[in-house]
């Protein structure tokens, strides 16, 4: 334990009594004319765009630290021991070859893969490849201007560039359709009609946008990028007339298109569901009857005389929970069309079985907690996601009593047996449950700070009654004072909302191909 | 409402309550009654250092340095005769406050009202209010809580299978709203690093 902390400290030593200077010159060079196989990261600036080549190994992507040492002006040195020490300025990154550890201007972070040689067809010195977390755990830690690395959309962003995120909806109404487009940041858009296509226009640099798949049916043909800034919507012979709004909505802009159809056509026909077996996260589904979440509960934690955690600068969970809640409520119905049951939506005490209660009451499809934390170490940070857990009597015998209509046959009269069944309602969904907290912990990895233990299963009383897939989310620990400032900022609980709903429509594509 | 009335109902209350330590705590010491396992009206805890007399070592559970989980601490406790009163010595040495760097999750001025084990070996064990009223709060920190008293005793006392915490003599739904206390709970050593 002791020679691990030290070894980078040790190294760092070694590296700079032996240095080996392999930097290359000021000169950028021009981007690789091939490029490699998987799609590069592209760096946007100031200065314009610019590919990185990716190398993917495993299932880990990775980046030339040449490559980087050239855009950033990095200094890389390598010694005879094999660590690498990479500067830029007075501030200096250690790595190991063997190691999935970076010292960070003396302070260790973890990357998820070591430093690999890249030796392919070259000789002479090594030439190494960083995952390309490199760049967002360590480099953005010594560099002047800000670096986002954004891994689902293979975009890096350096300085300060307005990069927003586009969310494109696109719905089938009526005889008509609507494109629903959120830009987050904020960024505002004109749309204009040239001939048969639809062009928006966003006051931006670049843009973050995965494009749909369209089923063309007359109105809308496809949807794609015909600049950096700009979105094209090319239009089908069925297409009439297009009415736009946009509406501001918490961080994001909202824009709204509805595009209105020749009256002479026959209406389309549907595309059938049943075409695409496993679709992608299928966004044209949205707002569609036969969706298997019509109704979600959410419950904000604690409530009235029951404050719940509180903060070190006087936050009370139970008015974070609810803000949230209502956050949620907002973003999940106008977004996704699905109808939000708060459990409670002022600051009144819930009996904590009644939360359940009104869940199940409602048949609602899926039960969110928002809770906060606290903790006793003021260190502590981070997101948690529980599901419930049950002693492992209590499992089988629900279990067992599930398999058939009959009831359970321990002894104890019919009223017990009911008892018990409700306090166990939660047991069938388990599975399903816990697939629920895995898609929120992947929803919230890069966007918001999770703790070391981020899926935990516990007897927890609200969602033991829950007949539904359900979950509590300790959004964050109010006890720690950086994280209680954070948790009641807008843009945390904006972004902390945008995960959750994006969880809800992912979870929904998984339960639609569950038997 | 005089302060006259106040006076005279202050000294009733004051009378009742020494008449009521005199029936239960001082007759019984004065007769040598010996403590019962039944009880409901357990002696005091006493925070005073180890007297002597003989000792055994046990885990005690303490949060570990990321707030997130429970550390097991070996400590020298008093060697109780049967289960149920060395169930006692640890459950009194467990709520204790303790000195940094321990850090405990049982809310400070807890006390050990009572305990029993029953037949099947489920422990009951009867804290005070403090241990609910002056809880902190969230799930996590409440789940170490509660498993600091059940792995106290299910970790130390082979003969303890499950262990269900009660509140000022009564059984509650939770703690501070999150961790269901209407069952027994048996071990469980994810919760522990």
């Amino acid at each position: 334990m002791k020679l691990r902390s030290l070894a980078p400290i040790l190294l760092l030593v070694y590296g700079l009594a032996e240095p080996l200077n392999f930097a290359r010159g000021g000169q950028t060079p021009p981007p690789a004319p091939s490029a490699p196989s998987p799609s590069p990261l592209t760096l946007l600036s100031k200065e314009g765009r610019r590919p990185i080549p990716v190398t993917v190994i495993g299932d880990q992507e990775f980046v030339a630290l040449d490559e980087l040492a050239s855009i950033f002006q990095l200094t890389v040195r390598e010694d005879s021991l094999g660590a690498i020490t990479v500067s830029y300025k007075r501030k200096t990154i250690v790595l190991t070859p063997d190691q999935a550890l970076a010292s960070v201007s003396g302070k260790l972070i973890s990357l998820p893969a070591a430093p690999l040689d890249d030796a392919r067809g070259r000789a002479g010195r090594r030439h190494w490849l960083v995952p390309v977390e490199f760049i967002s755990r360590a480099l953005s830690a010594v560099y002047d201007a800000k670096l986002e690395l954004r891994k689902p959309s293979h975009l890096l962003i350096a300085g300060d560039v307005r990069v927003p995120r586009v969310l494109i909806r696109y719905e089938i109404a009526g005889n008509g359709a609507r494109l629903t487009i959120d830009a987050t940041p904020r960024a505002n858009s004109t749309v204009s009609q040239e001939n048969d296509r639809l062009s928006i226009k966003f006051d931006a640099d670049a843009l973050d946008v995965a494009l749909p798949t369209i089923q063309p049916q007359g109105l809308v043909l496809g949807i794609r990028l015909a600049d950096p800034v700009t979105l094209a919507a090319d239009l089908g012979p069925r297409f009439a007339a297009f009415r736009a709004s946009t509406l501001p909505m918490d961080a994001s802009a909202r824009l709204t298109i509805d595009i209105v159809a020749t009256q002479t056509e026959a209406a389309a026909p549907t595309p059938t569901p049943s075409a695409a077996p496993a679709p992608p996260p299928d966004l044209s589904a949205i707002g569609q009857a036969a969706s298997s979440i019509r109704t979600i509960a959410v419950d904000a934690g604690h409530g009235g005389e029951d404050e719940g955690a509180k903060g070190a600068g006087g936050t009370k969970e139970k008015d974070l929970t609810l803000a949230v809640a209502r956050r949620l409520k907002t973003a999940i119905e106008t977004r996704l069309g699905i109808r939000v049951l708060l459990t409670r939506d002022e600051d009144k005490n819930i009996p904590i079985d009644d939360r359940a209660a009104m869940a199940n009451n409602n048949k609602a499809d899926l039960f969110i907690s928002l809770h906060a934390g606290a903790s006793l170490r003021p260190r502590t940070a981070g997101a948690s996601i529980f599901y419930a857990a049950f002693d492992k009597d209590a499992e089988d015998q629900a279990r067992a009593s599930l398999g058939t209509e009959r009831l359970p046959t321990f002894s104890g009269g019919q009223r017990d047996i009911e008892l018990l069944l409700w306090d166990l309602a939660q047991i069938r969904h388990l599975d399903r449950s816990a697939e629920l907290a895995r898609i929120l912990e992947r929803e919230f990895h890069d966007r918001i700070p999770l703790s070391a233990h981020a899926i935990d299963r516990a007897p927890l009383r609200v969602l033991e009654s829950a007949n539904m897939p359900a979950v509590i989310v300790e959004m964050g620990c109010l006890t720690n004072a950086d994280q209680e400032k954070q948790l009641t900022g807008n843009d945390f609980q904006s972004t902390l909302v945008q995960a959750l709903a994006d969880a809800v429509v992912k979870f929904r594509g998984y339960l639609e191909t569950q038997p | 409402m005089t302060s006259g009335r106040i006076l005279v109902a202050s000294s009733l209350a004051m009378a009742a309550a020494a008449l009521a330590w005199f029936m239960f705590v001082g007759l019984p010491r004065w007769y040598g009654a010996p403590a019962t396992t039944t009880r409901a009206s357990a002696a005091p805890s006493t925070t005073a250092p180890l007297p002597p007399g003989r000792k055994i070592k046990a885990r005690f559970y303490y949060v570990g340095d990321d707030g997130m989980r429970l550390v097991a601490v070996q400590r020298d406790v008093l060697f109780g005769e049967s289960t149920v009163e060395q169930a006692r010595e640890i459950i009194t040495m467990q709520i204790a406050p303790v000195a940094e760097p321990l850090v405990s999750a049982i809310p400070p001025g807890t006390k050990l009202r009572a305990l029993f084990v029953s037949e099947r070996g489920e422990a009951y064990v009867d804290l005070s209010r403090e241990m609910s009223s002056a809880h902190p709060g969230g799930a996590l920190n409440e789940l170490l809580t509660v498993y600091t008293i059940v792995n106290a005793l299910t970790a130390n006392l082979p003969a303890v299978t499950a262990v269900q915490v009660l509140v000022d003599g009564k059984e509650v739904d939770t703690l501070a709203g999150h961790v269901d206390l209407r069952r027994p709970l048996a071990e469980n050593l994810a919760w522990v690093q």
